[in-house]
């Protein structure tokens, strides 16, 4: 078991022949991930990386029974893209593009929703787990299939939390970067839950950062639902008010948002937090005794 | 994106909502003629910044002669303004806006922001305009009436008729109000707008509605679709530093610390600076090199930690996914070259082809001191730098 993604997953690449999509899907393919092929119109009839692709999502649910879709394509056609996934019958859509709108994805959001989609992103590093699937832009090599479920807002920090407890021998059942972005497809109470639920995590690692009040939900939705260990990050400490750091989503404005607050709330909640990035794997080791 | 108040009252203006008569102008003397040509025997004169804050530092005035009106501009027109908004250097100016002046019954709130967590627009109205909306928010949250827009059927008149029976408006200003509301609501949607205020919305002495301020911020990612708002974009509001960055697509944030950081990454480059200050240093900047990073813009990167002067040590933390740790090394030795580095720089590589990039660097003879982790290389760096703070 593991959550959203396995080996059973069968992934199409939205953008496939882009620069994007082809060097993303050659690692995916070279991980292991059962790719069946790609969507880029125009192209249909083609082979690309030794698969199938296909001038419609439609077409290629059709021909290969995939279920899931990773989207690289420019902002301004990932709504559309999104759009395509959903009336297809995809199941779970990763969309690592970064710098869609933020209106855009209200609208995507609620279409997910009222279909049933599970939409991860956009803005972010993807989906693995390790041994079996990899959807997204992660390093495969740094993971460990093992028993920690990562859930995170940023990428190069999830790869952190990853290296972490891949040193300490712990290993990861399921890896989710959400994104970056004010309006993320999953939220941390999504993949919360699903990790409750999944008998081969057995700790979770929740990585957040300032701006917005997602870790304060979180830490409300942990406190009443999550008996497992859950060990906690925040970054953005030293990050002053107004200026938005990188993510779209990663601002304190009108005094809300900042890491202190994240950090109190996560402690009321039972969750053992960790100030210092560098000890993440050590305060694991304190919150489960292992 | 923000938009300077001039910019968004010709908004306002064509979605139709109340605004005074005003000129935005770039000289003194364009200022005494708007003034004549607005007409009365009072005006409001503001300097254009984007900061709010404005008041309380003498950006805004109250005029009554030419002398006034002069005074003000010689004052202002080609200098900083400091407001409680903005750092010690305070904004340039510009631009000076003048308006009609207009007798004030009393002052409303009207604002909307995206909010994440029921994933709406959402309206804020309050009968205490004028103030620091969040303190009221703080202090009185129930003085916030609130309004979420649906994303399918968008802003309804009876939302904005429950608005403005909660504030106590008369049947008038109820109309008036809902006009307000619905022209805001719909110029958020089709601008793809972040943020939007009104304060104050004020009602005149006549009993009518007017938009006497406007804060409006776009939606960065969204600006490929509105030439109209990029061709209003005001480099010269920007921190000059960030718009260079900007233009590598680097994220780069100044700070005011002494230890520069160049990290891969944004939510990472928070962490690094995190790391730094629990070291007991202080970061001089955030900086995301990006996912797609070349050797040409790490190389400019550098050029850009560099080139604040408080900066007397260079962390660079990579964690390499799709960026390779080697080609990164290229690129600090690249811009060593290039610059000359004289302040000690710790390289902490870990990820992708992290052994061949500590190997470019050890063959090469700069002063480099390599960390073995996040905390070593935090720990190091400090220590270059002069010790904790």
């Amino acid at each position: 078991m593991s959550i959203l993604i396995d080996k059973h997953t069968r992934v199409i690449c939205q953008g496939f022949t882009g620069k994007n999509g082809t060097f993303h899907s050659e690692q995916a393919i070279a991980y292991g991930t059962q790719m069946v092929g790609g969507v880029t119109p125009g192209k249909g009839g083609t082979e690309h990386l030794g698969l199938p692709v296909f001038d419609t999502v439609a077409d290629a649910v059709t021909a290969t029974g995939a279920d899931a879709s990773v989207i690289y394509v420019p902002a301004p056609f990932v709504m559309d893209s999104i759009m395509e996934a959903v009336g297809a019958g995809i199941r779970i859509i990763v969309c690592v593009t970064e710098g869609v709108p933020t209106l855009d994805m209200l609208k995507c959001k609620i279409a997910c929703d009222n279909a049933g989609v599970v939409l991860i992103g956009p803005n972010c590093p993807g989906v693995i787990t390790p041994d079996e699937c990899k959807i997204g832009i992660m390093p495969g090599h740094i993971h460990k299939k093992g028993r920690v479920g990562i859930v995170s807002r940023s990428g190069t920090l999830t790869y952190e939390a990853v290296k972490q407890t891949t040193d300490t021998g712990f290993g990861q059942s399921t890896c989710v970067g959400i994104g970056g972005d004010p309006i993320p497809g999953s939220n941390f109470i999504d993949i919360l839950a699903l990790f409750e639920e999944d008998p081969e995590t057995e700790a979770i690692v929740m990585i957040g950062e300032i701006g917005g009040t997602a870790e304060e939900e979180a830490a409300e939705f942990i406190k009443k639902h999550v008996t497992k260990p859950v060990v906690s990050y925040i970054a953005g400490a030293t990050a002053p008010p107004g200026k938005r750091m990188g993510h779209a989503g990663a601002i304190i404005s009108g005094g809300k948002g900042t890491a202190d607050e994240k950090f109190k709330a996560l402690e009321a909640a039972g969750v053992k937090v960790t100030r210092n990035l560098a000890e993440i794997g050590e305060t694991l080791k304190e919150a489960t005794g292992w | 994106m923000n938009l300077h108040e001039y910019q968004g009252k010709a908004l306002f203006r064509e979605y139709g909502l109340p605004v005074s008569t005003g000129v935005a102008c770039d000289t003194k003397e364009e200022v005494l003629a708007a003034a004549k040509k607005i007409g009365g025997d009072a005006w409001v004169i503001k300097a254009q910044v984007h900061a709010g804050g404005r008041g309380k530092a003498g950006g805004v005035k109250l005029v009554k002669t030419e002398t006034e009106i002069r005074e003000f501009c010689d004052r202002h027109i080609g200098t900083r303004l400091v407001t409680y908004q903005t750092d010690a250097n305070g904004q340039p100016v510009s631009k000076i806006l003048i308006e009609a002046c207009v007798g004030i019954a009393s002052e409303l709130y009207l604002g909307a922001v995206i909010d994440r967590s029921t994933r709406r627009i959402v309206f804020m109205a309050s009968t205490e305009g004028g103030v620091e909306i969040e303190k009221v928010a703080q202090e009185t949250p129930e003085k916030i009436l609130k309004a979420a827009i649906d994303p399918l059927v968008g802003p309804q008149p009876n939302q904005g008729r429950q608005l403005a029976f909660k504030l106590g408006l008369d049947p008038v200003q109820i109309k008036q109000f809902t006009q307000v509301f619905l022209g805001l609501a719909n110029l958020f949607e089709d601008k793809d707008v972040s943020l939007i205020e009104v304060n104050p919305l004020v009602i005149t002495e006549d009993g009518d509605l007017l938009c006497l301020d406007a804060k409006v911020v776009i939606d960065s990612n969204a600006i490929y679709r509105h030439a109209d708002l990029l061709a209003m974009r005001d480099p010269s509001q920007e921190d000059e530093r960030e718009a260079i960055a900007a233009k590598w697509d680097l994220n780069y944030v100044a700070l005011d610390g002494n230890i520069g950081c160049m990290v891969n990454g944004a939510g990472l480059a928070m962490g690094t600076m995190d790391t730094v200050k629990l070291y007991g240093g202080a970061p001089a900047n955030f900086l995301d090199v990006g996912g797609g990073a070349t050797k040409e813009r790490v190389a400019e990167a550098f050029k850009l930690i560099l080139s604040d002067s408080n900066v007397n040590a260079v962390l660079v933390n990579i964690f390499g996914g799709i960026v390779r740790c080697d080609m990164i090394a290229e690129g600090i030795i690249g811009a060593v070259e290039e610059v000359g580095v004289e302040v000690p720089v710790v390289v902490r590589l870990e990820g992708t082809n992290a052994d061949k990039g500590a190997e470019i660097l050890d063959q090469s003879d700069l002063n480099i001191i390599a960390g073995s982790s996040l905390g070593d290389a935090a720990k190091k760096v400090v220590a270059a730098a002069g010790g904790g703070s």
